[in-house]
């Protein structure tokens, strides 16, 4: 570990992975709703297969939030054993599936943010950030590839789908702006060099996300209006019904292996 | 015929008896499947990073392939139980993330084996360089994820056949 690092107090570095690891666990958890009800059985498999990357990302994010929590705390201690007021991620993951095109719009936003996001975070000063970064960085380009490329073929494609990826972008715009605020969670993991302030992601996702737009000829929305909260636990009903569902059974048997 | 009680054989033959070196331990590695592509040993697949032996204690450390892979908790007990089987009681698994394993890491041995199991292996260029059944090159994706989280769905158009290909990371 670097002296820069120590400078980070510890709540405030366990925060700011919580974030990392509660968007990665919120995403699987919806993605996973798919899995045997995609429109082919090649999609059905595709978005089983990125539910479980997110998974084990998740995996390595909070298992290295509740090492650094110091009070016990595993990985499944912090996915199972938290109420939504507890969780960081942000609003636009928790957002429901609707169609294949929405959930794969909702992908795509997330995915090119979390590119941008992790290639940085392979410099990060924290040893074990980079590693984990470099790990996930390798799954979230493939999941890029994907998502970009279903986006612009339905984008691009017959009157119903076009319609269709340009309502589920114009429905999920209010939720792009919180992955680019910055509060001061974020200043304090920037100014250690443990991360990159969230503001700065914004020029390389929007090349990303222009780029693909103006392939699959749907139109950007122009506004900056952002739906806000869920880095700091104030969350949509939605969550509440993906946890219900989610920690059901470790909250009714608890402990419960297999 | 003598009367006398056989003696018990113990699983991995001579290698039991063998003195505990990192040849060994490797040795004993390279007989453990990967779960899911049994064809191919945990030693060819290039995710068996480094084994250390201090005293009669030896650590296998182990690079996941993808972070949710289901197969790698599995991974983990399969070598502790091929350790055990083999007489050596005191191991342990450690993981280690980074370098980041990459595809590259799978031997050429690995590589063929897989070719004869029906799934092409990686190519630099991220797709396969020829159908595994007929040697076809003119080549479909069908899904960019497969029955794993290692593998695509590819299609020959030569002779009609899909195929998995182990994709390239």
């Amino acid at each position: 570990m670097t002296a820069n690092v120590m400078a980070v107090e510890g709540n405030t570095l366990f925060n700011w992975l919580l974030r990392l690891g509660d968007n990665t666990l919120v995403l699987s958890h919806r993605v996973s709703e798919w899995c045997g009800h995609a429109p082919v059985l090649e999609e059905d498999i595709a978005l089983a297969n990125t539910a479980l990357d997110l998974i084990g990302q998740t995996q390595m994010w909070l298992g290295l939030a509740g090492e650094v929590e110091g009070k016990g705390r595993d990985a499944d201690a912090l996915a199972y054993l938290r109420d939504a007021w507890d969780f960081r991620n942000l609003l636009l993951v928790e957002r429901p599936n609707g169609d294949f095109g929405h959930t794969m719009m909702r992908q795509f936003l997330f995915d090119a943010w979390q590119n941008v996001l992790l290639n940085r975070l392979k410099d990060s000063t924290d040893p074990r950030v980079a590693d984990i970064a470099e790990k996930a960085a390798k799954e979230a380009a493939y999941h890029l590839d994907r998502s970009r490329g279903t986006v612009i073929a339905l984008g691009d494609g017959t009157e119903e789908s076009h319609a269709r990826m340009q309502a589920a972008l114009d429905a999920l715009w209010d939720y792009v702006g919180e992955m680019f605020l910055d509060d001061d969670v974020d200043r304090a993991i920037a100014d250690a060099d443990v991360g990159p302030l969230p503001s700065s992601l914004r020029d390389a996702w929007d090349g990303i996300v222009n780029a693909t737009l103006n392939e699959a000829t749907l139109t950007r929305p122009d506004s900056d209006f952002a739906q806000t909260g869920g880095k700091t636990g104030r969350h949509t009903e939605d969550l509440g019904y993906i946890l219900a569902e989610m920690q059901f059974l470790q909250r009714a048997y608890p402990g419960a292996t297999w | 015929m003598s009367n006398a009680p056989l003696a018990p054989v113990p699983a991995g033959g001579d290698l039991t008896r063998a003195p505990l070196t990192p040849d060994r331990i490797w040795q004993l590695l390279d007989t453990v499947p990967d779960p899911e592509i049994p064809v191919i040993s945990l030693v060819d697949l290039g995710i068996i990073r480094a084994v250390d032996i201090d005293g009669d204690k030896v650590v296998v450390t182990v690079t996941p392939t993808y972070s949710g892979c289901p197969a790698t908790r599995v991974i983990n007990e399969d070598i502790l139980a091929c350790l055990h089987a083999n007489g050596i009681e005191n191991a342990r698994v450690n993981t280690r993330l980074s370098p980041a394993w990459t595809t590259d890491w799978i031997s050429e041995k690995g590589r063929a084996a897989l070719l004869e199991y029906g799934i092409a292996p990686p190519q630099p260029k991220g797709i396969p360089e020829a159908c595994p059944r007929c040697g076809g090159h003119s080549l479909e994706l069908t899904a960019q994820f497969g029955s794993t989280p290692c593998k695509a769905l590819w299609r020959c158009n030569d002779c009609l056949e899909p195929f998995d290909y182990f994709k390239c990371i």
